[in-house]
């Protein structure tokens, strides 16, 4: 049942009070509900602002958008999600970033390498415009407060991770990992970091936690060996890049092949 | 702590003062009007969504909903306003001030209560106790136990508030946190059964407090077509009795007008959502009357 005791100040007050109210108002009887109305009221009218609350608003909103649109970086192209089969500029991007931002992290505190990193072509939530970059941009690609993680895989998870990726017929975001798609839609010559997959071997593997926890049916994440939250949110590691960068480069590498 | 517990006492004790000058002139003609108004799942939409947005353009906006409150408490001032959760989370005004922004307005707009969603967890318990002092209203939820967290005794079980002479008894009822939410965020927070609880909170308000209203601020969704084991606000109605109104929130649902839904008793509540991100204010107002002679007539209800 419930817990009452931090109110019981309260209560004691509230039962002095209703004992005056009920004593003083006679014979003071419930009232019986006789009709009800509903509505709903759309907010949409303008010209009805309050100017009291929109003075209160003000500084707020200008600090945001001030820091939201102070230009961190350029990007010679748009990227779009949109735009290949297998990978997509916008996510071997982020891929790319998760790998190299994350081990910023992930070698301070644990001395290893991320060795991969796959997110996922639903959280792309916006396209990244040609022209100035801002933290906007990175609210609009990543407006979740997805953290990074890395997981320790076995090999065999490994070839799970391209079996998914081959099911699911989407161009994942995947940085640190090649593969060929047979005719047999089977995966084949499976290299990480450049190097053919090694079943015996534990791999580093960076995610967002929503993915780590079995999110989009990624269930291979959760036969994980050891898992290491870098608490790093992903729009930070988005925001970082773009101040360290100054020119986006565009990754058009091939990482996923069809035969 | 403490500040919170002397708010109350002040509160109380000028509730006290007023009641008594208003007894002198005591209401003779007994037909009481009483407001009730409700947002959920307003998610930190502070600015109206702008003019070129593809769904909701010009939607919204708090400035905007303070007006349109100050107008209806201007036509009758017993209003109750109240929140279904997910205050936190949806623009950058959360991101940068954690919802501080979110809990002051809502207070300066003179909210009377909120019940928590899953999305106030997004910072953490932490981050939701940090907001707590830029809060005017309470925060209702009756079935999160909270003792082993930072949060015990910030959230009250129910709260009856008392309407210029109208009892409205209100409680709150959270979703389930486990696979919902991470549990670094909602850590010792403990999950009671909606249903349940829902039952043992009637009790108190309906039979032990005599409540002339009971509202649930429930945080569990209108109804979920794909799993039908889960409870929802649809369900928690039909299993239930002296719950006169269900504010609901969480599945974000766009109703043309409060859902009518028959009781374990046969009796009719009222089950509302009003979408989110505070395009809409949803509004019920209860008529009641102190005539004997109408106490068998019943309700009429028009939505």
């Amino acid at each position: 049942m419930v817990k009452l005791k931090k109110y019981n100040g309260f209560l004691k007050l509230f039962v002095i009070f209703l004992t005056l109210f009920l004593t003083a108002s006679c014979s003071q009887k419930n009232y019986n509900l006789t009709k009800i109305e509903g509505k709903q009221l759309p907010v949409s009218e303008t010209g009805t602002e309050t100017p009291q609350i929109e003075n209160f608003i003000k500084p707020y909103r200008d600090h945001i958008n001030q820091d939201l649109d102070s230009v961190l970086a350029y990007s010679p192209e748009t990227l779009d999600k949109s735009t290949g089969k297998w990978q997509t500029s916008i996510g071997n991007l982020m891929a790319d970033v998760c790998v190299q931002r994350g081990n910023m992290v992930f070698k301070a505190r644990e001395k290893k390498e991320i060795d991969l990193c796959l997110l996922n072509h639903g959280g792309i939530r916006a396209i990244l415009p040609k022209g100035n970059i801002t933290s906007r941009t990175a609210f609009e690609i990543m407006p979740f407060e997805n953290n990074l993680v890395v997981l320790a895989l076995k090999g065999d998870q490994i070839l799970e991770i391209a079996a998914y990726i081959i099911k699911e017929k989407k161009p994942q975001p995947l940085s640190g990992m090649t593969f060929t798609i047979a005719k047999d839609k089977t995966a084949k010559n499976i290299l990480v970091q450049g190097k053919p997959l090694d079943t015996n071997k534990i791999y580093y593997v960076a995610t967002n936690d929503y993915l780590a926890n079995g999110g989009d049916n990624m269930s291979f994440f959760a036969k994980n060996v050891q898992k290491f939250d870098l608490n790093y949110k992903l729009r930070n590691v988005l925001i970082d890049y773009f101040k360290e960068v100054d020119t986006i480069p565009i990754a058009t590498d091939i990482r996923i092949t069809e035969e | 702590m403490k500040r919170r517990e002397f708010i109350e006492k002040t509160a109380a004790s000028t509730a006290l003062l007023s009641l008594g000058l208003s007894l002198s002139s005591f209401e003779t003609d007994d037909i009481k009007h009483l407001t009730i108004l409700h947002t959920n799942d307003v998610h930190s939409h502070i600015d109206p969504f702008p003019a070129d947005d593809p769904r909701n353009p010009n939607k919204g906006g708090v400035s905007r909903r303070a007006a349109l409150i100050e107008t209806i408490r201007k036509e009758n001032p017993n209003v109750l306003l109240l929140d279904a959760g997910d205050i936190f989370q949806g623009t950058p005004y959360f991101n940068y001030y954690g919802g501080e922004l979110e809990f002051k307005l809502m207070s300066m707009m003179k909210y009377d209560a909120s019940t928590i969603g899953n999305h106030d967890f997004d910072n953490g318990l932490d981050g939701l106790y940090a907001q707590m002092p830029h809060a005017t209203f309470e925060f209702i939820n009756s079935n999160y136990d909270f003792k082993n967290t930072v949060m015990n005794g910030l959230v009250k079980p129910y709260k009856i508030f008392n309407k210029n002479g109208i009892k409205v008894g209100v409680f709150g009822l959270g979703i389930e946190l486990a696979g919902l939410v991470d549990k670094q965020m909602y850590k010792e927070t403990v999950y009671n059964n909606p249903v349940e609880i829902a039952q043992d909170m009637t009790q108190r308000l309906k039979k032990e407090e005599k409540c002339d209203l009971v509202i649930c601020l429930s945080h569990l969704g209108y109804k979920y077509k794909d799993d039908d084991s889960k409870i929802c606000d649809l369900k928690l109605a039909e299993l239930t009795q002296d719950i006169d109104l269900i504010i609901g929130g969480h599945t974000h649902t766009f109703l043309d007008k409060p859902t009518i839904i028959k009781n374990k008793a046969g009796e009719n509540v009222l089950v509302n959502q009003v979408g989110c991100y505070g395009i809409n204010l949803g509004r019920i107002d209860f008529y009641f009357d102190k005539d004997k002679a109408h106490s068998n007539q019943g309700r009429s209800i028009i939505v």
